[in-house]
């Protein structure tokens, strides 16, 4: 029983092995390195015997030495017995290993007694073997478009797979994509425009939805409960349906290639989830704080003003970012609307810009780096209210 | 007392709401409204341009005759297909201009000059002419002259506003444009990328659900396709899949995996070899569920986390104490606890998925395959320029989803009552 267990540990644990040291080599094939094959199979075998043999000797040996070993084996068959590599390389591949080491001691002899034993393991390593390849596959795009960004033509066609980029080179140089696009693109307007379409977005959003919320959380009238339930329906409708009617009526208005026609659109497409989000937290408010409001003769308006926007500033926060990054992020509309360069937004303007199949591609990256940022920015340093916002109201999307 | 305050709070109530209500009624449900009469509709894209009597004017002088001035017009109508009725004109001069023989449409009074021109038909073109004698000695100010604008004014049929139904949109949609295959194409695109992404944002979110060092970060990496823009990461993954210089295939050539390179967003089907029997695998559409799933998992991995995080430990602990095998928890206790959600997330994310339209135009353009319906919207109403067609793919949108919303339902309240 106990020796099943080890030889399924063994062969479990070299599968996160193998696919440590795959993405290892890929990230070094694209920064130069002349690998032919991924070895997976021999990667494979030296892994099993090196976890089976540090298993066993485990409770005789100190890990520093038992680490020390089969890092030098595990390197001398893979950096210079297959084929001779970089010392950078080997460098990666011992960090590889030692992390690798730490993870598995805590599985010792001990470990396998247990009743569960193999099940944990299955457990314990498909979740590392998640986290290594989801990270992967998650910022291999994101890596990919930074990079390209910073090439040239001519090395992009040369060696599709170089992803070195030559910091040793001028400034001037090493941004040239991003000098171009704002020079002879005009992302400088693009940005602009986007700039004041999300953010005029959000501004007559709360404009519109802070006192809708209030009266839906606190007054009653007639017809609260079909407008509240009304919302999340309406929440839930399509944007393709709604363009072609809105596309004829803004044609014959004249409100095409404007940016006030897409604030109404985007206004109104935001407006149901600023709405919910909103009402949820303005229920939360203590209602005793407007009692005492309202015995002082304050209006509506007062209340509002005075009593509800300082409490909600966390929650008004969260509509704003989220509808920010909505309306900067919207693209549907603005295919639509926008067909003159000059009220072109970013999204519009990369789509546009990839029309052209001359555009070099470091420039359509560099646009999408552009109009990538800071949504990643904003989403990394507000995560905290964004999340919340997003498991709220995220039906979109 | 208390009937008044309530009917003032009733007043303040509607006075609140009113603004974000007729926007979003205006904005959302007018359109879905003016979408069935649209499609009951003969409308092309070019309809669509309200027919407007237009006049370009040329000041010019005449070479001997100094003291006559010539304005010129160049008069048309802006549509290729619709009759103006009623044309009226008008245009203001100086003070010091008296016109020669005028046309017997127009009156001449007070420096104005008034015209009928009567119904022009479509494409109408004519140069109308009026001649002026200057009664002063004052040199004549052409550009002073020519900004003035004349105002033009006449009648027209708004095509979207009379009443000529048809139902040919309708038999078009159902009868040709191999309405099945779009049909199934959709239903693939959508059923698999909804299934796809619930399954990996479980897979993640059991994950993240663990400690360990960098979790908050993983988190933040995990929701980093789902938040970032559409545009930058469909072209993103264009460059990566490229059949000729793109990253994947080089790679994939490289370790020798494949001998010749994969256009995974163009080409329709690929004949792949499972235990002996041959299958046709539709490749671009895939490759376009495969973005989907990876933009999309996110969504339900921050669901189901919240979840996961709301489940007391005590039902794992005692789990512990009765010697459950980490599967049997995850089963027996995990899964069950998530159900509820997952199918909140399921119909969420079939309805988003089946309207998805972004994702799959930047990626194909609807090529190799992969057209959707809200794809045909598009090219029905956009590129092939037919509105009435467009609008009719939509309302099928319409009917399908709310089909789709009742079945859910119905299934689901079935469900909920026996258990």
């Amino acid at each position: 029983m106990k020796v099943k267990n080890i030889i399924i540990f063994s062969i479990i644990s070299s599968l996160l092995l193998v696919s440590l040291i795959a993405i290892w080599k890929i990230l070094s094939t694209l920064q130069g390195i002349k690998l032919n094959s991924l070895n997976i199979q021999i990667i494979f075998f030296i892994g099993f015997f090196i976890t089976l043999l540090n298993t066993m000797i485990s409770n005789k040996v100190n890990l520093i030495i038992r680490f020390l070993i089969f890092a030098s084996i595990f390197i001398y068959i893979d950096g210079f017995l297959i084929q001779s590599l970089p010392v950078w390389y080997n460098i990666g591949n011992f960090l590889i290993i030692y992390l690798y080491f730490v993870k598995i001691e805590k599985y010792n002899n001990n470990f396998f007694v247990n009743e569960h034993s193999t099940q944990t393991i299955i457990f314990d390593f498909l979740t590392l073997f998640g986290i290594v390849l989801f990270s992967f596959v998650i910022l291999f795009p994101f890596y990919m478009m930074l990079v390209t960004s910073f090439k040239t033509q001519i090395a992009l066609l040369v060696n599709p797979l170089d992803f070195s980029i030559n910091f040793g080179q001028d400034l001037k140089d090493l941004f040239k994509s991003y000098f171009v696009i704002f020079k002879s693109y005009k992302f400088g307007k693009y940005i602009l425009t986007s700039t004041i379409v999300s953010l005029g977005t959000v501004f007559i959003t709360l404009l519109f939805a802070i006192p809708a919320a209030y009266a839906i959380a606190r007054l009653n009238f007639f017809g609260k409960t079909f407008l509240s339930t009304s919302i999340l329906i309406i929440y839930m409708f399509p944007a393709i349906v709604l363009v072609i009617p809105l596309y004829t009526v803004f044609s014959q208005l004249g409100l095409r290639n404007s940016i006030s026609g897409l604030l109404i659109v985007y206004t109104a497409t935001t407006l149901p989830v600023a709405i919910y989000m909103l009402q949820g937290y303005f229920k939360s408010i203590p209602k005793e704080l407007e009692e005492a409001a309202i015995l002082d003769k304050l209006s509506w308006f007062g209340i509002i003003i005075k009593i509800i926007l300082p409490l909600s500033i966390p929650a008004i926060s969260s509509v704003a970012l989220y509808v920010f990054m909505i309306a900067w992020n919207e693209f549907l509309f603005s295919l639509m609307f926008l067909d003159n360069p000059n009220s072109f937004t970013l999204s519009r303007a990369i789509q546009y810009l990839s029309g052209d199949a001359e555009t070099p591609r470091q420039y359509l990256m560099a646009g999408s780096v552009i109009v990538t940022l800071p949504v990643l920015f904003i989403f990394v340093y507000f995560e905290k209210y964004l999340v919340s916002g997003l498991t709220a109201g995220s039906v979109k999307g | 007392m208390k009937n008044k305050l309530s009917s003032t709070e009733k007043r303040t109530a509607y006075l609140l709401t009113l603004p974000a209500v007729c926007l979003v009624f205006a904005i959302i449900l007018f359109p879905i409204f003016a979408n069935i009469w649209i499609s009951f509709k003969e409308v092309e894209l070019k309809d669509i341009r309200i027919p407007e009597p237009r006049a370009k004017k040329i000041v010019k002088s005449i070479s001997g005759e100094d003291n006559k001035i010539k304005f010129l017009y160049k008069l048309r109508n802006s549509s290729l297909l619709q009759e103006i009725r009623n044309v009226k004109f008008e245009d203001k001069y100086t003070n010091n201009l008296k016109p020669l023989d005028l046309d017997q449409r127009c009156i001449y009074k007070k420096n104005k000059i008034k015209c009928d021109f009567g119904t022009w038909p479509a494409k109408y073109k004519e140069n109308f002419e009026i001649i002026f004698e200057i009664t002063d000695n004052s040199t004549i100010n052409k550009k002073e002259l020519k900004s003035i604008k004349p105002k033009l004014d006449g009648d027209s049929d708004n095509i979207l506003l009379n009443t000529n139904f048809t139902l040919k949109n309708f038999k078009k949609v159902i009868f040709e444009n191999e309405f099945l295959d779009l049909l199934l194409t959709t239903f693939y695109y959508t059923f698999f990328g909804t299934v796809g992404s619930i399954v990996f944002g479980i897979l993640t979110a059991q994950m993240v659900n663990q400690k360990f060092y960098g979790r908050t970060f993983m988190r933040s990496v995990l929701l980093f396709p789902y938040v970032a823009p559409v545009v930058a990461l469909a072209y993103t993954w264009e460059l990566l899949l490229d059949p000729n210089s793109g990253t994947l295939n080089s790679l994939l050539l490289n370790y020798q995996i494949i001998e010749t390179p994969i256009n995974l967003l163009g080409q329709k089907y690929i004949d792949i070899n499972i235990l002996g029997i041959d299958l046709k695998l539709r490749l671009a559409l895939t490759t376009v569920i495969i973005f989907e799933i990876w933009r999309y998992f996110p969504l339900a991995f921050l669901f189901i986390l919240a979840r996961l995080q709301a489940i007391p430990k005590e039902l794992y602990e005692a789990a512990d104490v009765d010697g459950a095998s980490p599967f049997q928890k995850f089963f027996k206790i995990t899964l069950p606890q998530i159900t509820a959600v997952i199918s909140i997330l399921f119909m969420i994310r079939f309805i988003w998925n089946f309207n998805k339209f972004e994702d799959v135009f930047l990626l194909t353009g609807g090529a190799s395959g992969t057209r959707t319906l809200p794809i045909n919207v598009y090219q029905q109403g956009f590129a092939i320029s037919d509105i009435g067609m467009g609008s009719a793919v939509s309302i099928v949108i319409v009917i399908l989803l709310l089909l789709f919303m009742f079945f859910y339902f119905k299934l689901l309240g079935k469900r909920v009552n026996e258990s």
